[in-house]
């Protein structure tokens, strides 16, 4: 968790999209051709109510150095409110975060509608700047307690 | 586990795909993956070649499992799935990997590009291995439709899908259907008269049986889904009973106001009317409306009523209130329009300030022959004008206003420019920045204006002013703009002017949007779910766009749209039933503790809880498939079809590689 080689450091991004805005905003930035970092690695999930915490930690434990939640702006979610569910979970997992020592900062919520391409261009070039400062987080093959024994209760 | 065979089948796009993303190595790659029986790559998967090489490898090779790293699932999932089924694999147990809107349209080097492209090659293996036999679901469709806009687009659509036998609910905000077409004296490029196409139309709405016609109501609220939704709608009290009332015209007449005293928003403020009024007389339904702002009655209750008195029929109801109407529909049109540019936000250009400054929409009135003038383009001091510019591009292709092009101003003002040439004999200058003329019949209806005569300076206009600088300027409205032909400023005195305001979307389309769950475009306007493959379909199943809620666009190219989403909504509930992604949720009674964490945060009500088994039970008619109530569920129990937590588990391992 040093920053001291950041000039060569590419964070790896999980994004965690909805499908109805933050994957269709994508989708935009693509068929518009707006080239953005090639750190974010997209994950597709109907609402982002539907975001376990658990996803975030497990994508941490698996080498992940940032994680980007999107979901609709407030009053747009196609299931009425699940982005304000995704909110509470967030607000949560941030309080949480610096327990298993990793900066919360890493963990990030966006509103991205289907029409803001450019938002997520932004989004992720902020990211992946934020994310070379604080430097790899370094967590993979580190043994979380706490996951890996959901990982046992889930198998 | 032992028995998976997936196949891998990477496609070039073209060279979308293929000029970023190095194809060999992704293939070499994808063959070390744990499970993987079979790596293909093709110029087009999506093409009936491309196809052919998953059938026959499900067929003859036992391919169990089909991943296909293309293009976005929302444009491809489905041909894929349906290659499955037609190849007799169960379709769920597919799983497209985007490498071309998610990596190579949006990656710059080819090292970067090729790389994400393995992560997602490997999620979406990882992820496939997990993917089990589904059975889509299945819900009837209520065969009626609603159109939201009683303009050219709602009645068209109207008209087609009610032809074809099916029951339309028509709504419309304002007392009368038409809209903004309503207000037109004349229609470019042919200069039909907007009235004679379109008032049979109307009529036509009015009489059809098919057509359940609500003027002077909104939607209030939407729920459902696709062949399921249900609609409430909001009827405002007009205060005369549509259904006695004979159109006679005696309570106007009788009206407490003698005379016409407030501005008719029909005629965009230039005319008047009385509280109680019939906004044209074409209007359909052909029945007044009473203004509770203005009518004595309903305001102060100082009136001795002489409309109610003067009306034969019994027609007057002055203790109408609101009325909510619950419908049932399977397919809703939006087709809500959208509202000229303000004027008067653009200072510079006097509108609101000189009197003698209009609006395009204003002089659309002043020439029609049921307008305020009765087809006359008149002064304010009643004279007819001896020159008349007219200023392009008002609110559009401004930085500071609307970035986009309105796309019909140049031909309304060439088409304004001949007509109150033929009716005043004035000079015209048109004042532009480009032509934009771009249809049929269009570049000659530009060239015709050119051949009468009809002035056009290039150049945007800078100020319109009343404080003249020579003689010839005195009294006169004088424009000021660089004419970029000359490279001079021109100062071009004139009696009138005219603004050619762009179109806007709606102000209440936010509303509209969020009920129907649409998004819109940076801009505002409604968002279709692809630019060129499906305009007139939206993001929602079941919801269609049609006409310039969708975005600026001239008459023809509206009615196209308002026929194509008719087509389009035909095609859907003839269908009957519709098929359900199978993406419900469902619960592991074994794992349910039975804390219904998961019934309080559904936000459909289609969790339950079963007392004697003391667990969870979801109504999968009911799920929606969001997801929520498995990220609450603390003991695992709730999943989710498709997204299950161990299928999401994989797709994390497997996109950090």
């Amino acid at each position: 968790m040093s920053a001291d080689n950041s000039a060569d450091f590419e964070p790896k991004i999980v994004g965690i999209f909805c499908n109805w805005c933050a994957y269709m905003a994508a989708n935009l930035a693509g068929t518009a051709r707006m080239l953005y970092p090639p750190n974010l690695r997209v994950i597709r999930v109907m609402c982002s109510g539907r975001i376990d915490p658990q996803f975030v930690f497990y994508a941490f434990k698996n080498g992940a150095d940032g994680v980007l939640l999107a979901g609709c702006h407030h009053g747009d979610c196609h299931y009425i409110e699940g982005n304000v569910k995704c909110l509470r979970r967030y607000k949560l997992m941030k309080k949480i975060l610096p327990q298993f020592g990793i900066e919360p900062e890493r963990l990030r919520l966006e509103w991205i509608s289907a029409s803001e391409a450019d938002k997520l261009r932004k989004v992720v070039g902020e990211f992946v700047e934020e994310l070379k400062k604080l430097g790899p987080l370094g967590f993979r093959g580190v043994e979380l307690g706490v996951v890996e024994a959901e990982k046992q209760v889930r198998i | 586990m032992s028995d998976l065979r997936i196949g891998v089948y990477v496609c070039h796009c073209g060279r979308n795909i293929a000029e970023k993303v190095r194809i060999d190595e992704v293939v070499k790659f994808a063959k070390t993956l744990p499970n993987v029986a079979i790596v293909r790559d093709y110029k087009y998967m999506c093409s009936d070649p491309g196809q052919e090489l998953i059938v026959k490898d499900i067929k003859e090779e036992g391919i169990n499992r089909v991943v296909v790293a293309a293009c976005s699932p929302t444009l491809h999932e489905h041909t894929f799935r349906n290659v499955c089924r037609r190849a007799g694999l169960n379709p769920f147990l597919f799983q497209m990997a985007n490498i071309r809107e998610l990596d190579a349209w949006v990656t710059e080097n080819i090292r970067d590009a090729t790389e994400k492209a393995k992560a997602f090659i490997r999620a979406a293996v990882n992820r496939v291995a997990l993917h089990e036999e589904l059975e889509v679901g299945r819900a009837k469709i209520n065969p009626n439709v609603l159109i939201i806009g009683g303009g050219i687009a709602g009645i068209s659509a109207a008209l087609v899908l009610a032809d074809a036998g099916v029951k339309v609910y028509l709504v419309e905000k304002e007392p009368t259907i038409g809209g903004n077409m309503a207000k037109f004296d004349k229609t470019f490029p042919t200069l039909d008269c907007a009235a004679c196409i379109l008032t049979p139309k109307m009529t036509a709405v009015k009489a059809h049986p098919n057509i359940e016609l609500l003027t002077y109501s909104e939607v209030e609220s939407v729920e459902g889904y696709v062949g399921n939704f249900r609609v409430r709608i909001k009827k405002k009290p007009r205060y005369v009973i549509e259904d006695l009332c004979i159109g006679c015209y005696q309570c106007i007449e009788d009206c407490l106001f003698a005379k016409p005293l407030f501005p008719s928003e029909f005629d965009e403020g230039i005319g008047s009317r009385k509280p109680i009024y019939i906004p044209f007389p074409q209007a359909v339904p052909l029945v007044p409306v009473i203004d509770p702002d203005t009518c004595m009655w309903l305001k102060a209750k100082k009136c001795p009523q002489y409309c109610r008195e003067s009306c034969e029929p019994d027609a007057i109801d002055f203790s109408m209130e609101e009325e909510f109407i619950d419908i049932e529909v399977g397919a809703i049109i939006v087709a809500t329009g959208y509202k000229p540019f303000d004027a008067g936000r653009i200072p510079q250009y006097g509108f609101g300030k000189y009197e003698n400054v209009y609006t395009s929409l204003q002089i659309e009135r002043m020439l029609n022959s049921t307008g305020p003038t009765g087809g006359e383009v008149l002064l304010a001091n009643g004279e007819k004008p001896k020159s008349v510019a007219i200023i392009h591009c008002v609110g559009s292709r401004d930085e500071n206003y609307n970035r986009y092009c309105s796309k019909v101003c140049c031909m309304y003002s060439i088409k304004l420019a001949q007509l109150i040439k033929e009716r005043t004999g004035a000079e015209v200058y048109n004042f532009y920045i480009d032509i934009r003329a771009a249809g049929k019949a269009y570049e000659e209806f530009y060239k015709r204006a050119l051949s009468e005569g009809i002035y056009f300076i290039r150049g945007k206009v800078a100020e319109v002013t009343d404080i003249a600088k020579s003689e010839e300027e005195e009294g006169k409205l004088i424009v000021v703009a660089e004419d970029t032909l000359l490279g001079k400023v021109r100062r071009i005195p004139v009696d009138m002017v005219v603004l050619s305001v762009g179109l806007e979307p709606q102000a209440d389309a936010d509303k509209i949007g969020n009920m129907l769950k649409l998004s819109c475009s940076a801009d505002g306007w409604f968002l279709e779910k692809h630019p060129k493959l499906a305009p007139v379909s939206t993001a929602s199943e079941g919801i269609f766009i049609a006409g310039c809620c969708q975005g600026p666009k001239d008459i023809p190219e509206t009615v196209a749209q308002a026929e194509a989403a008719a087509g389009e909504a035909l095609s859907l509930i003839q269908r009957g039933e519709i098929e359900l992604e199978p993406n419900v949720a469902f619960i592991r009674e074994e794992r349910c503790s039975g804390c219904r964490i998961c019934i309080g945060v559904c936000p459909y009500g289609a969790i339950s809880f079963d007392e004697e088994k003391g667990v969870a039970v979801v109504n999968p008619a009911l799920c929606r498939g969001c997801g929520t109530c498995v990220a609450a569920c603390p003991s695992k129990a709730a999943q989710q079809h498709l997204f299950r937590d161990e299928q999401i588990y994989a797709e994390i391992e497997g996109v950090l590689l």
